[in-house]
């Protein structure tokens, strides 16, 4: 997966649990959960989000790198075999 | 409505807090035939938009009220024709035993499913319909994200025009209201109420492997969060310490007659409220898993049912996700107890003479002392304790 | 009841009306022996009764069951056959007719008009090592030997601790339709099926009629035999010999409902499902075949399949054999159910004697119909 499509994933992802953010504005290593004030019901709708788009399983122990819009998007681009 | 055979659909009190509405919408017409528990109206509670359910079954007459209005609990809002009970048939939503079967096997909320039997029975037919729209729904959905439609404007980078369908004035009265619809009951249960609090620390780490490994198999769609453990190991607590699961009503504790849990929900634009997740101590866990999903997402964005408004029995408030370690609550009323987690922490913890790091959790207890004693809030605990460290049991 | 003779009611048939003889018998007897032995003689000219029938051969119902009974009694020498009329008479129903002079008055019985006498005689052959076929008129009058069926017949192998068996076989007529009125056309056999101890068959077809009979004779226990007295003059395949007296039959199958009839009212299903076809609604017909013990198998397999049923049963509804087959759907296979069950049954009345009314009462195919699209529609 190129970087660019993994991070149009992150950031849909990203709107669908938090309709309002300014993503924009949102530095890529920043933590998402407190940044947008995400409980942990939103954060596995991300979660959960993310692998259904991006066709690429998420485990319960790969969920820290998630917490970061960068560590997100990197994790997609190593993991994701869909282009 | 006997020898009337007319009703009156009134503006509904839903929730101790609640003095006045706003009908937000109607969701029927003079005309239409309507039988008790279908959804007429959606009213604005200041907290949250509720789909208000008839009482009664018949025709609507007329409408009283437009839309937009603000008016009194107990207004009345439409005038309802009584149909006599033998030509109304069975109550709404009467699913027949195998659609109750495969709904269960589906999937399905039969509450959601539209019958097309007499009466509006719902039969297999109608709960493999609706399994199928579900699926091409979600696949809809999973092809492309569309975001949820929200009220409020933007916090930061203005949006598109037709983002804001409200002006912030609108907003910003809205927080005004809700917070002021929370001080009145919140005042009521600090007046009313002698609260007292207990609190005991319990070792997750039997809860927390189990749910590993039963989440490591599953795709993120299955898997379980600790909160629902959590929240089913309070509703298990309820039924088994069941003077701490109802409410107090003219100086008399009335139990209740299930566990419908009670669940905080905070508003992402302040403000909190706490919606009935029903039967929550007869659930399986993954079922209360996705009741808690789309209760929590109801709650924010959509809309909750007015059952789901007054029919708490006990409630449950989680603030762990803001890192705080307890929470000593006040008491929802007419409610008696209010059950509280704290954060999932590690910390030190001495088993067999040896000190070790566990992750444990604060649960705290405020109950009404007018319907328990402290005996029984700490049997409520103990079992809370119990259950969270045999988790296979829940 | 008058326990009367056979001269006495030879005197009866000479006057029919004579309010001098057993008032409860006479007139269905009369009534039913002309009827009968009209429409028998016309099958008489049809096709010779002493023709030896084959796998391909009809034949009605009532002829079926007569050379039932003519084989029964070549067989096995122990085999005879005892009751009111059923010798130089030919049988109420001309069942037996020609048996006498075929296999002579030891074998072929009458009997006084007594069911009590004759049924207690029949248990004390059976016991004795004989294997009689005890033929009673109607199930009305079988009320007058319950207490010999159900307290000798049904008790003795389980009171004498499995010593003595009583190898009986009782035949008897049962049901409406034929105007015969309210102490003449009911349907007890759901009481005999409440009783421990009795195997209770209910042939509908032509084929059961003939080979019900001889597995009945080699069971060592009672078995009642129930003839719908409507079936007698059914033509139908003849069959090649004894058949399973265990299991019921599927005698139609369909996806969409499970029509459930015995006996009488199984034609009525047949012809119901028929016109439920007509309408796109597809039925399983199940012929229960055996009262006692039910085939619960078979009843749930169906029913698993198509989730909806209804009961046929001549019967009266409150606390009879629709209940019985009711409840235990609701037991066995109460999560496959799509629709609540359906029962047509007898009006709760005595049967009545106008035929307009009595055909009101009983099930008739437009209301097994109307049950059936109640179950798909509801």
């Amino acid at each position: 997966m190129t970087p660019q499509r993994a991070r149009e994933l992150v950031e849909a992802a990203l709107t669908r649990v938090a309709p309002d953010a300014d993503l924009a504005a949102l530095a890529p290593d920043a933590d998402i959960r407190e940044a947008l004030e995400l409980d942990s019901l939103d954060f596995l709708t991300y979660v959960e989000t993310l692998s259904e788009s991006s066709g690429c399983r998420i485990e319960e122990d790969d969920y820290p790198a998630f917490t970061t819009v960068a560590g997100g998007a990197d994790f997609l681009v190593a993991h994701a075999s869909a282009p | 409505m006997k020898g009337t055979e007319r009703g009156e659909f009134l503006m509904p009190s839903l929730g101790a807090d609640m003095e006045s509405g706003t009908v937000a919408e109607w969701l029927v017409k003079p005309g239409d035939q309507i039988r008790r528990g279908d959804a007429i109206a959606v009213i604005d509670t200041d907290k949250a938009m509720i789909e208000a359910e008839s009482f009664h079954t018949g025709t609507v007459e007329s409408l009283l009220v437009e839309t937009g209005h603000r008016v009194p609990v107990g207004t009345p809002l439409a005038v309802i024709a009584a149909v006599p009970p033998h030509a109304a048939g069975p109550r709404a939503r009467v699913a027949s035993p195998l659609a109750r079967t495969l709904a269960a096997r589906l999937g399905v909320d039969l509450s959601a499913v539209h019958g097309t039997g007499r009466a509006g029975t719902i039969r297999a037919e109608d709960v493999r319909e609706a399994a199928e729209r579900e699926t091409t729904t979600r696949e809809t959905a999973a092809r492309g994200v569309e975001p949820r439609p929200r009220e409020r404007p933007r916090r930061t980078a203005p949006g598109p025009a037709e983002a804001r369908p409200q002006p912030d004035h609108d907003w910003e009265r809205r927080q005004e209201t809700m917070r002021q619809a929370i001080a009145r009951a919140m005042a009521r249960s600090k007046r009313e109420i002698p609260h007292y609090y207990l609190s005991t620390t319990v070792d997750m780490s039997a809860a927390l492997s189990w749910l590993r490994e039963r989440n490591r198999d599953l795709p993120v769609s299955g898997r379980l969060l600790p909160a629902a453990v959590l929240l089913k190991a309070a509703a298990r607590a309820a039924t088994e310490v069941p003077r701490l699961n109802g409410f107090w009503v003219d100086d008399a504790f009335v139990p209740g007659e299930a566990v419908h849990l009670g669940v905080a929900v905070s508003l992402k634009d302040g403000g909190l409220i706490a919606p009935a997740l029903h039967d929550a101590a007869c659930r399986e866990l993954d079922d209360l898993m996705a009741a808690l999903k789309d209760l929590v997402s109801r709650a924010r964005t959509g809309r909750l049912r007015s059952a789901e408004m007054t029919e708490a029995t006990i409630t449950v408030t989680n603030l762990g996700d803001q890192g705080v370690e307890s929470v000593h609550g006040v008491i929802y009323p007419p409610q008696v107890a209010l059950v509280g987690f704290g954060k999932i922490l590690d910390r030190p913890w001495a088993v067999d003479g040896l000190l070790g790091v566990r992750p444990v959790v604060t649960v705290t207890l405020a109950a009404d002392h007018r319907a328990t004693d402290g005996y029984t809030g700490a049997r409520f605990l103990c079992t809370v304790d119990r259950l969270l460290n045999h988790p296979e049991t829940l | 009841m008058s326990a009367g003779t056979a001269a006495s009611r030879a005197a009866s048939k000479a006057a029919p009306g004579d309010a001098s003889t057993a008032a409860g018998k006479v007139a269905p007897e009369h009534v039913t022996h002309e009827h009968v032995t009209h429409e028998h003689a016309a099958h008489e000219h049809a096709a010779p009764e002493n023709a030896a029938p084959g796998n391909a051969a009809t034949a009605t119902y009532r002829e079926a069951m007569r050379e039932a009974i003519r084989e029964a009694l070549r067989r096995d020498d122990r085999v005879f056959l005892m009751g009111e009329d059923v010798g130089a008479y030919g049988g109420c129903f001309a069942v037996s007719l020609g048996l006498l002079e075929e296999f002579g008055p030891e074998r072929v019985r009458d009997t006084p008009l007594s069911e009590a006498g004759f049924v207690g005689a029949g248990i004390g052959a059976a016991l004795g090592g004989m294997r009689p076929i005890v033929e009673i008129m109607t199930v009305n009058f079988s009320l007058l030997a319950l207490d010999q069926i159900v307290n000798n017949a049904a008790t003795l192998l389980h009171m004498s601790g499995g010593q003595f068996n009583v190898p009986l076989v009782i035949r008897m007529t049962t049901g409406a339709g034929r105007q015969l009125a309210a102490q003449h056309s009911h349907s007890f056999e759901g009481w005999y099926a409440h009783i421990p101890g009795l195997r209770i068959l209910a042939p509908a077809t032509t084929e059961d009629a003939r080979g019900m009979l001889w597995p009945a004779l080699e069971d060592p226990d009672p078995v009642l035999i129930f003839e719908h007295g409507s079936l007698y003059g059914v033509p139908g395949p003849l069959g090649s010999g004894p058949v399973d007296i265990t299991s019921a039959a599927l005698r139609r199958s369909g996806a969409d409902v499970t029509l459930i009839a015995y006996g009488g009212t199984t034609p009525k299903a047949l012809a119901a499902a028929d016109a439920l076809a007509a309408e796109g609604v597809e039925a399983d017909v199940i012929d229960l075949r055996v009262l006692r013990p039910l085939d619960d198998a078979t009843i749930m397999e169906s029913v698993g399949r198509t989730h909806r049923a209804v009961i046929v049963d001549e019967g009266w509804r409150s606390g009879g054999l629709s209940a019985e087959i009711g409840a235990r759907i609701a037991e066995h296979a109460f999560y496959e159910l799509d629709a609540p069950i359906q029962r047509v049954c007898a009006a709760e009345v005595p049967i009545p004697y106008a035929r307009h009314l009595e055909e009101a009462a009983l099930p008739q195919v437009p209301s097994i119909v109307a049950a059936a699209r109640e179950t798909v529609t509801s």
